[in-house]
């Protein structure tokens, strides 16, 4: 069996309730089953994780390099659109 | 008889179980850059880890019991062959993927339906050391379900070397399920131990379910199966495993980290 006949499955881990399900990775696995249990042996080893979700890495749409200019550089000079202008509480740990 | 000699009786019934743990763990160790992938690498890893934590926590436990005060370290590294108190299943050579699948099949499946009964046991902690015991031979009894299914329902070929896994690992299961052997007396009228020969049905029931699922079948019952283990009468790869297991500790004595 060798890697290149095993899917890629990108894995997403949420740390604790509350917080959303992060990027940490990716894992071969014949199926989705199987990388949901790889995933568990590779990146919640030292429990890191309470839920974790996988995705066959072919189905993710994601934007190309080519077209950063177009989709990223405009928002650079809209300040206004930046959380500057008020004060963030200090319990407000996850925002 | 006085709480201290029931038990020493029954030390030898605990020391099977950790050296089950442990000498299986020591075959999955070896299984460390030869898996079909990386993930399966690190599988076969935690599922081994687990076990070396079991085998550690039962081991402390016999060296209290049986009123020698070993540690762990004495009784994993100083002891010989004829000492140990392991089935043959465990002991037995490294095969192919499918026939370690079979292997974690069944022996998952009794460790699950052990740590389960022993929840009962009137040694305390033995009772906790199966509680949390239960939960990660769990998820070892889930991995091997996983594959043996893949490899099972898979191509023509995996069909058939899953298959010849589960008559290759037959005859040594047996010896899991046997009542015989004072140390099981001794655990049993203790109240400690689990009948071995009860955890057989919810053993079974786990394995046939999953055998049925993967399309394969059981193999007919063996003409011959193993016997001896708990007695300490070993097969030929025993030898081997522990020469190197117990290389460093006897060769440098006392050596740290």
């Amino acid at each position: 069996m060798s890697e290149g006949t095993l899917p890629l499955f990108e894995v997403f881990v949420r740390a604790k309730r509350g917080l959303s399900h992060v990027h940490v990775g990716s894992v071969h696995a014949s199926d989705a089953a199987m990388a949901v249990r790889n995933a568990r042996d590779l990146y919640t080893r030292r429990q890191e994780g309470v839920s974790i979700w996988v995705v066959a890495a072919s189905d993710i749409v994601a934007s190309s390099p080519d077209e950063k200019d177009s989709f990223f550089d405009p928002a650079g000079d809209k300040i206004y659109r930046h959380p500057t202008f008020y004060e963030v509480p200090e319990d407000v740990e996850y925002l | 008889m006085s709480e201290k000699e029931t038990g020493a009786a029954y030390s030898a019934y605990v020391l099977g179980l950790a050296d089950d743990a442990l000498i299986y763990s020591h075959r999955l160790g070896e299984w460390l850059t030869w898996a079909p992938a990386l993930e399966e690498d690190m599988a076969l890893a935690n599922v081994s880890l687990d076990l070396i934590g079991q085998a550690r926590s039962l081991l402390t436990h016999v060296g209290s019991l049986d009123g020698t005060g070993r540690s762990e370290d004495d009784l994993a590294y100083l002891r010989d062959e004829r000492d140990f108190r392991n089935v043959h299943l465990v002991e037995q050579r490294r095969g192919d993927f499918g026939q370690e699948m079979a292997r974690m099949l069944w022996f998952s499946a009794y460790q699950k339906a052990l740590y389960a009964a022993l929840a009962d046991s009137a040694d305390e902690q033995l009772r906790a050391i199966a509680a949390k015991a239960h939960k990660e031979v769990r998820y070892h009894h889930d991995h091997a379900a996983q594959w043996v299914v893949r490899l099972g329902d898979g191509t023509q070929e995996s069909h058939e070397r899953m298959q010849a896994a589960l008559t290759w690992v037959a005859p040594f299961v047996d010896e899991l399920f046997d009542d015989s052997g004072a140390a099981v007396a001794a655990a049993v009228t203790a109240g400690v131990g689990a009948l071995p020969s009860s955890l057989r049905s919810p053993a079974q029931a786990s394995v046939e379910a999953v055998v049925a699922e993967a399309t394969l079948t059981m193999p007919a019952t063996p003409k011959w199966h193993s016997r001896g283990g708990r007695e300490g009468v070993h097969s030929e790869p025993l030898g081997f495993l522990l020469a190197e297991m117990q290389y460093l500790p006897r060769s440098v004595p006392g050596a740290r980290w």
